[in-house]
């Protein structure tokens, strides 16, 4: 199987852990990722606040590229892929918007006919690859690791996507193959703050604070999430918050595909799990715990 | 919320009107975004608001004053810069109303209409976001926050310290700007998309009263 990648302005920067977790795993599962040659930023939220043809004409510019590849596009920052869709919708169904969109392209010599299909790794993982396929290559089962899956609210929304709007459980049934455990955790959809945490900290903070608290609450030893702007708000403000609000947060928070790669098999190196903040204790156990297993079965 | 003006039934300041245009203007390129009229005032959209006890008009009420002929309470109010574009409004909404895309219409409104909140400086964070693309074709979260911090208040900026060198120490800042290759390109694509984005200039005209207030919703 071979995807066009797309991986976007932060995973660029300081979510490096993401883009190497995600090529890792991808690679482990014999997928081909294709980095989008000089593919530009998406425009993220903030663009659409600024101008709406602009923020269109940027975002078009990358699918016109990817039309090129003939693959499915994968971005892996919910941003992105929000932002990639929605372009992807807007242009399907106002012929004004598709009109001037594309007159903008030609300035650049593009042309895009609409035909790319933008996806999310997480869906890809699932729908394409499937549970079954992973399920054969996991090297070190997560054994009972408590995991409060973290969807953040860009990757199942607007739109019906790849899963419901109101639960999703996509990543749920990822994590139970790999043999963790999922706590309840009924902020799994609930806004971390996004761009707010510059803008308005003091209510980025308050959300922030209620999903590390409900995941505390149900003894979840991490939170994986989907999102580069969540796993920042989450990890970097922890400290702030702890601060502020007088808790004691000490929560890691992992992108699911580092999670997925540890299962996998995958050094923790390769997976950028020590650019963290906070490290999962379990993790070295698991590791260990694992390698004598894997002697064992062979 | 304060009511500006008490005005008579259906008719609009100059200065109402204006507003009105550029914001149905940004309404009118939503897909389904006529779907604002269908509104019934059931509440779904701010009791699903993760942030609307942080806005001092609710989702709820930026339509009704929409409908009221007031859009100046609303390009004023805290409310659409508090908005964190999470899409649950618009995901619950019974009359399948855009919420967010309207909300993002509202903020586009503003800017077009050069009305800044004092208490956000979401155009200065915007400056140093279109600057930072402009130049690169992609964002350097580095620069993109030295510039916005340095615009808000160098004094402020002082607080954001400790969690730099904790980035730096966990290797995640990226210090030199990566640019495309097509910049020449790319940029042409922004000039014109950026002509076809350009405010309606529009003369001073009596606005159409027949939309206002209650018959709006036919």
């Amino acid at each position: 199987m071979k995807y066009t990648y797309y991986p976007g302005c932060s995973l660029h920067s300081a979510h490096r852990g993401y883009d190497d977790s995600c090529k890792a795993v991808f690679e482990k599962l014999d997928c081909e990722l294709i980095e989008l040659d000089d593919w530009n930023c998406c425009g993220a939220t903030i663009y659409m606040s600024i101008k709406e043809i602009t923020s269109l004409a940027i975002a078009a510019r990358n699918l016109a590229l990817a039309e090129k590849y003939k693959y499915d596009l994968i971005a892996p920052c919910s941003s992105c892929f929000t932002i990639l869709s929605k372009t992807n919708r807007f242009l399907m169904q106002k012929s004004r918007l598709n009109d001037e969109v594309r007159l903008c392209l030609k300035e650049a010599n593009l042309e895009y006919n609409l035909s790319v299909r933008v996806r999310h790794p997480l869906d890809v993982l699932v729908n394409d690859i499937g549970l079954e396929t992973i399920k054969n290559k996991v090297k070190r089962p997560l054994r009972g690791l408590k995991i409060a899956n973290y969807y953040g609210c860009q990757i199942v929304r607007p739109e019906r996507g790849f899963d419901d709007r109101e639960n999703p459980m996509t990543m749920d049934n990822l994590f139970e193959i790999l043999g963790a455990e999922n706590v309840y955790f009924p902020k799994k959809l609930q806004c971390c703050g996004g761009m707010l945490m510059t803008t308005y900290e003091e209510v980025a903070m308050e959300l922030s604070k209620e999903i590390l608290e409900s995941a505390v609450e149900n003894d979840a030893e991490l939170i994986v999430t989907t999102c580069p702007l969540c796993q920042m708000n989450l990890e970097a403000y922890q400290n702030k918050i702890n601060r502020v609000f007088k808790t004691n947060f000490k929560m890691p928070i992992y992108y699911f595909t580092q999670v997925v790669g540890v299962a996998l098999g995958l050094e923790p190196k390769n997976l950028g799990i020590g650019k963290n903040f906070y490290q999962l204790q379990r993790l070295k156990e698991i590791e260990m715990m694992s390698k004598t297993e894997i002697i064992e079965i062979q | 919320m304060k009511i500006v003006e008490i005005k008579l039934p259906g008719k609009l300041t100059k200065k109402e009107s204006e507003h009105r245009v550029t914001f149905l203007e940004h309404v009118g390129v939503i897909p389904g975004g006529e779907k604002i009229k269908a509104c019934i005032q059931c509440g779904t959209c701010t009791g699903s608001c993760p942030v609307s006890f942080a806005m001092d008009i609710s989702p709820r009420e930026v339509i009704a004053l929409f409908r009221a002929g007031d859009i100046e309470s609303i390009l004023k109010s805290k409310t659409i810069w508090t908005c964190a574009s999470c899409y649950a409004c618009q995901t619950r909404c019974p009359a399948s109303i855009k919420v967010t895309d309207i909300i993002y219409a509202l903020k586009r409104t503003a800017m077009d209409r050069k009305i800044y909140s004092r208490k956000f400086p979401v155009h200065l964070l915007k400056d140093s976001f279109v600057k930072n693309i402009y130049r690169f074709g992609r964002l350097n979260e580095p620069r993109l926050m030295v510039y916005y911090l340095l615009k808000t208040g160098i004094i402020k900026s002082f607080a954001y310290l400790p969690l730099g060198i904790k980035m730096a120490i966990n290797g995640r800042i990226e210090y030199k700007a990566s640019k495309i290759k097509d910049i020449i390109g790319f940029r042409q694509i922004m000039k014109a998309a950026e002509k076809l984005d350009m405010p309606i200039e529009f003369e001073a005209k009596p606005y159409i009263v027949e939309t206002v207030g209650y018959k709006a919703a036919h």
